[in-house]
């Protein structure tokens, strides 16, 4: 384990714990601009207060990513930013309205109609997000961004889009909405229960479909990925793991076991997001820059790791208490019958 | 527009708008911390109202400075690639750890924010606590990648490359302390006297209204507080760019020819072609003095230095001299508030005063964008003075003017909202508890 390695696994860590937290709160928009039936305005009413308290910590994940790329390996960032310039920025763009379109919903005025159109921002927006998050995953990994030793681009700008991008943004929603149905799903009670269990078997579905549309396309779109996926030594074994995650998840909401079933959607999406990881072991953008090349030095990346490891033990017991207040077995919530 | 010139207007226009919330975020907690602890300790129900009523604007506030703030972390690749190639393994340390600053200020300002109810008293203080503390550190640690790009340190340069890395001694670099220092207290002030601007405009509304008086106590002491400290801490700023950056002291006092017992000139344009300041009130040995302590002091002009190093002496002496005066303005007005309250006893109520308070509300903001684009401008040619240009740093993506445009009006459109809802939010106010009369009722 080099020190290079182990900052590209903190990467990932952070990567993982962003899709656990922050791709919920996404999924959360996604369920706020799918909300129908009679129990619309509950749904609403549950998301909001779900994510309200914590959004904001569960953001900060997306910019430790960003502050570890640029100091750790800066030619990686630096040939993200300009192969990717034009999703990355439609990204900020979704993430800029949709925070603050949440919170002028939140604090804002209370008529309906304002409201309506705060809301329809928040919740369209959270769809953009991940859609743009995920094609620039599945840009990354694709093969199909091309740059130089220092990160400067050697592709067009138009270069990131393609069928596995746009098969992996509309993946990353589905997964999203099925994770964060699940987390509803838990929080709420009697008949607005029900509606997120059934929300979250019909997301789990289409996860599936989109897991298997990813892993076909990629065959031809992302050899390296698909080499990674299907013929190394962990392979099976983290698909059967995933597998098994994904069945323990639906059988769990099948049979009303909420809280287990949080725990098993968890485990199958940090899972997924790890074996994105793995199988495109060595890269960091494939197939020109990797973790070896692109890495700052030595000298660099072992105090950036000191100061990782100091983080996180301010970090990990402040998030336990934040979860507690906010998520606990006593927290409750309103959004119930 | 050159695709250099769409991405400095972009990405100046990002800072400015983020350090508006960023300022509000480091202040307002310590505002509200003050109000909610006499609050508990005084009993004051109209204490813990105005605690209450400051933290829904400040969750306002905050979101967008979260979400400008991404921006920022994102732009910082997307315009300038180059820069933070170079850059990042030498003042990533700085980002890493303010990293885990807004961690800690999220989490706790969201215990604040939604626990009043969930959590105990002494906890939710104490969340407060942290969430101030933990927006100062934030401030702290941007404003040392700030200082280094201006006197950059911690590592050799080799063949244009960056060799034997020190990140620590980068992290630290000569001229850390002074920006640090006034960059925090530029935070207190501006938003203190926003602040205290507000409610005065509606306390001279509503005389003697308690709500309001608490409010203005608090926002005035430390608004006022930092204010007074304010031109002490940038004399000492401009001592040590006396030391560490000549060029931009040079440019910022509008002093083109090297000199012992330099004047200072206040106000006046430079003129860099003529190489004089016109129209400047002179103060014979006035600059020698100031930058040194020493009215006969040498100074170096900016002749002293080849004309493709400086920046533009215009641009950067005019935000300086209003930086500068309105920073005066408000050590003046600060002083006024500390002599009316030492007489009465109380928080000072006279109707000319409350109005100089409310024409000051915004005096603190323009001199915190205004001393930034001192910072800023003053740094030009270089994004990392003497060692990288910003023509050199831009990304090679075109039509940036595109992303320009499109986020100057996403600014706008935010700010204006911003603007609205806390309008809305202050106007609705119900009468505060144990208020005499209350305030105008429904918005207009
Ligand atoms: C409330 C805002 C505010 C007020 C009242 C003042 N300043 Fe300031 N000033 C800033 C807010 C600011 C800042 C936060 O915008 C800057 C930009 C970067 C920095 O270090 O602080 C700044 C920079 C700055 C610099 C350049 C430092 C550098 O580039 O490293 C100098 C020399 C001064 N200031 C001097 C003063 C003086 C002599 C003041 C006397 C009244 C004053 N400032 C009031
Ligand atoms: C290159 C410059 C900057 C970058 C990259 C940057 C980045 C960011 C980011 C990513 C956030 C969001 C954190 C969250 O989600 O909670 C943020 C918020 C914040 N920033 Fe900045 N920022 C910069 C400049 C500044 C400056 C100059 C200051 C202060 C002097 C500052 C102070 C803060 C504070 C206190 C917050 C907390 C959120 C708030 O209070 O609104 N930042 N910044
Ligand atoms: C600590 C925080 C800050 C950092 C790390 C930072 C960093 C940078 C960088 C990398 C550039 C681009 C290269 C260059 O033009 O030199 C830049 C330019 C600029 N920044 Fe900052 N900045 C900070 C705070 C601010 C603030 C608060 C403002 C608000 C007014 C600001 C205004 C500008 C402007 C106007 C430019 C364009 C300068 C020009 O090209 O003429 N910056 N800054």
């Amino acid at each position: 384990m080099t020190p290079a390695d182990l900052l590209a696994g903190a990467v990932l860590a952070a990567l993982v714990c962003y899709a656990l937290s922050g791709g919920a709160d996404f999924g959360g928009g996604i369920w706020d601009l799918l909300a129908s039936g009679p129990r619309k305005r509950e749904q609403r009413d549950l998301v909001e207060h779900a994510i309200g308290p914590i959004w904001e910590a569960n953001h900060v994940w997306l910019i430790l990513v960003v502050v570890v790329l640029f100091t750790g390996f800066p030619p990686a960032f630096a040939a993200v930013s300009t192969t990717l310039f034009v999703p990355l920025t439609l990204l900020l763009v979704g993430i800029v309205l949709r925070g603050a379109a949440f919170t002028f919903r939140s604090h804002g005025d209370s008529r309906d109609a304002v409201q309506a159109r705060w809301g329809l921002l928040f919740s369209g927006s959270s769809v953009l997000a991940p859609l743009l998050l995920g094609a620039c995953v599945g840009a990354i990994a694709s093969g199909r961004l091309r740059v130089t030793a220092e990160g400067m681009p050697r592709s067009s700008p138009g270069a990131w889009l393609g069928p596995f991008p746009v098969a992996a943004g509309a993946f990353a929603c589905a997964l999203f909405a099925f994770l964060a149905a699940v987390y509803l799903a838990v929080e709420a009670r009697g008949a607005l229960q029900e509606d997120f269990r059934r929300r979250a078997l019909g997301a789990g579905a289409a996860v599936f479909l989109g897991a298997a549309a990813c892993a076909l396309l990629s065959w031809r779109e992302a050899p390296i990925v698909f080499a990674g996926l299907t013929s190394r030594g962990w392979s099976l074994p983290l698909q059967v793991a995933t597998g098994a995650a994904a069945a323990g998840a639906f059988a769990a909401l099948f049979r009303r076991r909420y809280g287990l079933a949080r725990l098993a959607a968890a485990a199958q999406v940090g899972l997924i997001v790890l074996g994105w990881g793995a199988s495109q072991h060595p890269y960091l953008v494939v197939p020109d820059l990797t973790i070896e090349a692109a890495s700052a030095p030595r000298a660099t990346q072992v105090p950036l790791l000191w100061a990782l490891g100091i983080g996180a033990a301010t970090l990990i017991p402040s998030l336990w208490l934040l979860f507690r207040v906010f998520k606990g077995r006593t927290a409750g919530s309103p959004g119930g019958t | 527009m050159t695709d250099l010139d769409a991405a400095r207007w972009l990405f100046g226009t990002s800072l400015a708008f983020h350090i508006l919330f960023a300022a509000v975020g480091v202040a307002m907690p310590v505002l509200m911390v003050l109000a909610e602890w006499r609050g508990r300790r005084a009993r004051s129900a109209v204490h813990l109202e105005l605690a209450r009523r400051w933290a829904k604007g400040t969750a306002i506030l905050f979101a967008v400075g979260a979400v400008s703030g991404t921006v920022i972390a994102f732009e910082l690749g997307l315009l300038w690639p180059r820069f933070m190639a170079f850059a990042g393994p030498i003042i990533g340390m700085p980002f890493s750890l303010e990293g885990f600053a807004f961690f800690a200020e999220a989490i706790f300002l969201g215990i604040y924010l939604y626990g009043w109810e969930r959590v105990s008293p002494r906890l939710h203080l104490a969340s407060g606590v942290l969430v101030a503390a933990s927006g100062a550190l934030s401030a702290f640690f941007v404003t040392l990648a700030n200082a280094w790009m201006a006197h950059p340190a911690g590592f050799d340069l080799v063949l244009g490359r960056p060799a034997s890395l020190r990140p620590l001694e980068a992290m630290f670099p000569p001229g850390w302390a002074h920006e640090v220092v006034h960059v925090l207290l530029s935070c207190y002030a501006a938003t203190g006297f926003a602040v205290a601007g507000i409610h005065a405009f509606f306390l001279r509304r509503a005389p003697g209204h308690a709500f309001h008086r608490a409010a203005l106590g608090i926002a005035l002491a430390v608004g006022g507080g930092a204010a007074l400290l304010q031109p002490l801490s940038g004399d000492f700023s401009a001592r040590e760019l006396a030391r560490t950056q000549p060029v931009k002291l040079a440019a910022l006092e509008g002093h083109f020819e090297t000199r012992r017992g330099a004047p200072l000139h206040v106000g006046g344009l430079p003129d860099a072609d003529a190489r004089v300041t016109r129209w400047a009130l002179e103060i014979p040995r006035g600059l020698s003095l100031l930058a040194f302590h020493d009215p006969d002091a040498e100074v170096k002009g900016l002749s002293e230095f080849p004309r493709e190093v400086w920046p533009d002496p215009l641009k950067v002496h005019l935000a300086f001299q209003v930086m500068v005066g309105l920073g005066t303005a408000m050590a003046a007005l600060a002083l006024v508030a500390l002599g009316l309250a030492w007489r009465a006893r109380a928080v000072p109520g006279h109707p000319l005063f409350l109005l100089a308070v409310t024409a000051a509300g915004p005096c603190g903001f323009v001199a915190l964008e205004a001393g930034w684009l001192v910072t800023e401008w003053g740094r030009q040619p270089f994004t990392i003075w003497g060692v990288m240009r910003t023509a050199e740093a831009v990304t090679p993506v075109p039509n940036l003017a595109v992303a320009f445009w499109a986020f100057a009006a996403l600014y706008l459109f935010l700010g204006a909202m911003v603007a609205l809802l806390l309008w809305r939010q202050i106007l609705r106010a119900p009468p505060a508890p144990g208020s005499p009369e209350s305030p105008r009722g429904a918005a207009p």
